[in-house]
């Protein structure tokens, strides 16, 4: 035992600062997720896309910020700025256009409206980047790396990695605490999760609500894909993996929990990461496992709660 | 019809289940006798809903026991209950709603006399016959072949008990069958499903809100008060007296006043 | 809710009073000038063939997705089924290469996987059975592209040398004998599944979408119910593996992606999930003008299938069966 981890210590230090980095930006795009569906109860299958989305916009808008000679901070600028854009530009005309005529109706058809969208959306990047790698490390390069002690070794690792992508994580967590629970628009959004008829009645205007939430919940997808592009380069596909595996983490967490996503992301986060240095091959295969582990025994999640139905 | 010499059908003893702080069952005790039929009474809320949902494996009680045919019932499954003869109808009819009233009763039938068939129809001759026999006893073979989305109160009141009796129970366990129902058609419903369920000679326990109802079809009667039966006995006594009447019927004629909540049969 | 796909009241199956019989009539009539018609098409345009047996092979995978319509369930993961019975043909055709051996091994595979995924995903409904599906398959698509030594990654493996009866026909007779398997296992399929859904676990599998209580209050298991529907989607999705592999010869991960799921529930939403006739209807469509568009748009490929798929559900939710259905009946009436 301690000849193996002094022998594989460094490759496990690895995993975990690796695993919390991969756990904060899982968290930011499964929590946007949640979000969705806990005010539209419909679970989003281009929520993946958008993510994707959000990557390739940061990386072309730091690359146009570079191009015309803007300091080199304003790549940050770039990233959030990727994110908002994308979705304002494209959380509005998805559910005014094609989710609002779905609401009410079968969960099986709204899924198959959302996995139409995600069809289109998933080409709509292609078109537009290409088939080629896309990437733009300059601002997780720009704040260089930091010497993390480790046992006796020391792992260089990125700052952008050890520091903004948790930390931001976390700032989104509190954040979205603090909305929900102090801030009059993130009442009513609560409250409409809870009864939307109730709160109907009481004259919150559910129309607007569930814009602002999906808009917001695009956004936050974008987010995840936009700190996501500086430490990887993109290409097609990543739509489709971001949305199993945001989906294992909200699944394992129970839907629409969202502290609970925090807690299945780093579960979920540093098993991938583990498995991607000790067996690779298994590096997909991991997250699942450790889903369906907890289904087995809680088919509600980890922190779901089961709906018993009045007969 | 009643036989009360032969051990009950069905024994509640000490039964109790709280939701958060709500006791809906409080020390349930229940015999139910072979061959009767005995009314539940009592206010929203009281627990009655519970008793059934207890009865038939909804859901598992916190104590106490049920034996049915003096063997323990408890922990089983729905469907595991059903197979033992306990059936039951519900509130809110639950059919199934994109096929038609025969085809909800012949997969009744089909539950009962073999689902697992994969290649013949379900809509054979012997089980079409037996699904259309049992239709016209309910007085439903009119509406056959409309879908069961279609049909008035009254008549899916009634597809929802001709399910249940499709499968041949010895105990059906009735939740208000007639709440809904037009007041007009009220007592014909009460009367084919009396009649259907005697000839079938099926102990039955209803849910029911209508005092007439329950003076006219009923062995005897148990008033629900907070999760606990506070009177048993044959209607005649029980509705004769004072409390039951100030406590139950009391609201029901007068809309509520007492400041118990209001009983679900005052719209009747 | 009329335009959810599996609720057109067109569509049904059932025996109703006065137009059951035509219906019925009708699909048989319509199945028989389809069949005609298409070995009349491989035998005037023979680069046509090799299309029409994987749109075959492509329409017995469907009526899998179809069953599960019933129960008002998506699968976004059918695909692993295929690609199951498509390895089996791979791995097994150097030392097995006798394509009536292959054809049964391969769907008996699937229908293994079926039962223990089955096991899994039947206790859930709606978000949860599609998206575990989905999930399932991407594993093994991952695994079918990473473990390298065994399954050559993305380059795939090639399968040669099929015998069929023991005999090694010139390459014409071999494509004749696949196109005629698939069609006859198509047929064959085709009626299996219009009894099963007529048959009391059929119509049970329907009940799962409108009451499920009700069932298990009748003493009926539900998933059970809908255990039985997903393995024999399962077995089906297997056998149309096999005649993939068999036919094109080549057999990549691709088969287990998610776009090739994402196929299999479009063209059971094109095909109209009324009839056992919809899936072969909208197979034969769809690769048909994939022959000819699919090169000229490869990297816009997806976005029209989700633009189609869109309209289909909010515009034509009884796909092409429901529309020519509609027409006939209308005009027969």
């Amino acid at each position: 035992m301690t000849e193996w981890v002094s022998e594989n210590g460094l490759l496990l230090g690895l995993a975990l600062l690796d695993g919390l980095a991969y756990a904060a930006l899982v968290f930011l795009v499964a929590v946007g997720l949640n979000l969705v569906f806990g005010v539209l109860r419909i679970v989003n299958v281009a929520h993946g896309s958008l993510f994707a989305i959000g990557a390739y916009a940061a990386a072309s808008l730091g690359l146009f910020f570079a191009a015309s000679g803007l300091p080199p901070w304003a790549g940050y600028v770039a990233l959030l700025l990727a994110a908002a854009l994308t979705g304002l530009v494209l959380g509005p005309p998805i559910e005014k256009l094609v989710l609002r005529r779905v609401y009410g109706h079968e969960q099986s058809l709204q899924l198959l409206v959302t996995f139409a969208l995600f069809m289109i959306l998933e080409d709509v990047q292609k078109l537009v980047w290409g088939v080629q790698p896309v990437s733009n490390d300059t601002p997780m390069k720009l704040l260089g790396t930091v010497d993390v002690p480790f046992g006796e070794d020391v792992i260089p690792f990125t700052a952008y990695q050890l520091f903004v992508l948790p930390g931001l994580a976390v700032f989104t967590l509190l954040a979205l605490a603090w909305f929900l629970r102090r801030t009059l628009t993130g009442r009513v959004i609560v409250a409409v999760t809870t009864d939307k008829e109730a709160a109907m009645a009481m004259g919150i205007d559910a129309t607007r609500v569930t814009l602002l939430t999906f808009t917001f919940g695009a956004a936050l997808a974008a987010l995840g894909g936009a700190l996501a592009s500086p430490t990887t380069s993109l290409v097609p596909g990543v739509g489709a993996q971001t949305i199993v595996l945001s989906f294992a983490v909200v699944a394992t967490a129970g839907l629409g929990q969202i502290e609970g996503a925090a807690v299945s992301s780093l579960l979920i986060g540093l098993g991938r990461s583990v498995a991607v240095y000790f067996a690779p091959e298994f590096e997909v295969v991991v997250p699942y496992i450790i889903m369906v582990a907890v289904l087995l025994v809680r088919p509600q999640g980890l922190f779901g709660v089961l709906e018993t139905r009045r007969v | 019809m009643r036989t009360p010499d032969a051990p009950p059908l069905l024994s509640a003893r000490g039964l109790r289940l709280a939701f958060g702080g709500v006791k809906a069952a409080d020390g349930i005790d229940l015999d139910v006798l072979q061959g009767e039929f005995l009314a539940i009474i009592g206010p929203n809320g009281a627990g009655k809903t519970t008793f059934i949902n207890m009865t038939t494996g909804y859901l598992a009680p916190q104590g106490g026991s049920i034996a049915y045919q003096g063997q323990s019932i408890l922990g089983l499954r729905p469907r595991q209950i059903v197979r033992r003869g306990i059936g039951r109808s519900f509130q809110l009819p639950q059919l199934f709603t994109e096929h038609t009233v025969l085809e909800n009763a012949a997969l009744a039938v089909a539950a009962r006399a073999g689902i697992w068939s994969p290649f013949r129809r379900l809509l054979r001759p012997e089980w079409q016959e037996e699904a259309e026999a049992l239709l016209e006893r309910f007085g439903l073979l009119s509406v056959a072949h409309a879908r069961a989305d279609a049909l008035n109160e009254g008549a899916r009141k009634l597809a929802d008990i001709a399910m249940a009796v499709a499968l041949e129970p010895r105990l059906l366990l009735m939740d208000e069958p007639t709440s809904g129902v037009a007041a007009t058609e009220k007592m014909k419903v009460v009367e084919t499903l009396v009649r259907v369920l005697r000839q079938a000679g099926v102990t039955a326990v209803f849910v029911e809100h209508d005092m007439d109802v329950v003076a006219r079809f009923a062995d005897r009667v148990a008033v629900w008060s907070q999760g606990r039966i506070a009177a048993l006995g044959p209607p005649a006594e029980v509705l004769a007296d004072p409390r039951v009447r100030r406590e139950v019927i009391g609201i029901e004629a007068a809309g509520a006043p007492s400041g118990l909540p209001a009983g679900g049969g005052g719209h009747a | 809710m009329s335009n959810t796909p599996a609720r057109h009241p067109s569509a049904s199956s059932l025996p109703r009073l006065g137009g059951a019989a035509r219906g019925a009539g009708l699909e048989m009539a319509l199945t028989l000038i389809g069949a005609l018609a298409l070995i009349l098409i491989a035998w005037a345009a023979p680069w046509l063939r090799f299309v029409l047996t994987i749109a075959l092979a492509k329409g017995i995978a469907v009526l899998g997705i179809l069953l599960l319509l019933r129960a008002g369930q998506v699968s976004f993961g059918h695909a692993m089924f295929l690609a199951t019975g498509a390895y089996t043909v791979a791995f097994l055709a150097p030392s097995v290469p006798e394509a009536l051996i292959l054809l049964p091994l391969g769907g008996a595979l699937a229908l293994g996987l079926g039962l223990v995924v089955g096991l899994f995903v039947v206790r859930y409904r709606d978000i949860f059975f599609g998206m575990l599906n989905l999930a399932l398959s991407m594993v093994l698509y991952s695994l079918l592209e990473k473990l390298y030594s065994l399954t050559k990654g993305t380059d795939g493996i090639r399968v040669a040398g099929l015998t069929f009866a023991g005999q090694s026909p010139p390459r014409e007779t071999q494509e004749w004998l696949m196109f005629g398997l698939a069609l006859g296992l198509a047929l064959v399929f085709g009626l299996l599944v219009r009894a099963y859904l007529a048959s009391p676990m059929g119509q049970a599998l329907k009940g799962i979408k409108t009451r499920e209580t009700r069932l298990e209050f009748m003493g009926v298991p539900a998933r059970r119910v809908l255990l039985f529907a997903y393995a024999f989607s399962a077995l089906m999705g297997g056998v149309a593996g096999t005649l993939v592999a068999m036919t094109s010869r080549h057999v990549t991960p691709l088969l287990a992606y998610w776009t090739s799921s994402g196929e299999l529930v479009f063209i059971a939403i094109l095909g109209g999930a009324g009839s056992a006739l919809g899936p072969f209807l909208g197979a034969v469509a769809f690769e048909l003008v994939r022959v000819y568009a699919a090169a000229q748009l490869a990297d816009a490929w997806q976005m029209i299938l989700g633009a189609v798929l869109l309209g289909v559900i909010l515009f034509a939710p009884g796909g092409v069966w429901g529309i020519l259905s509609a027409r006939l009946k209308g005009r027969a009436a």
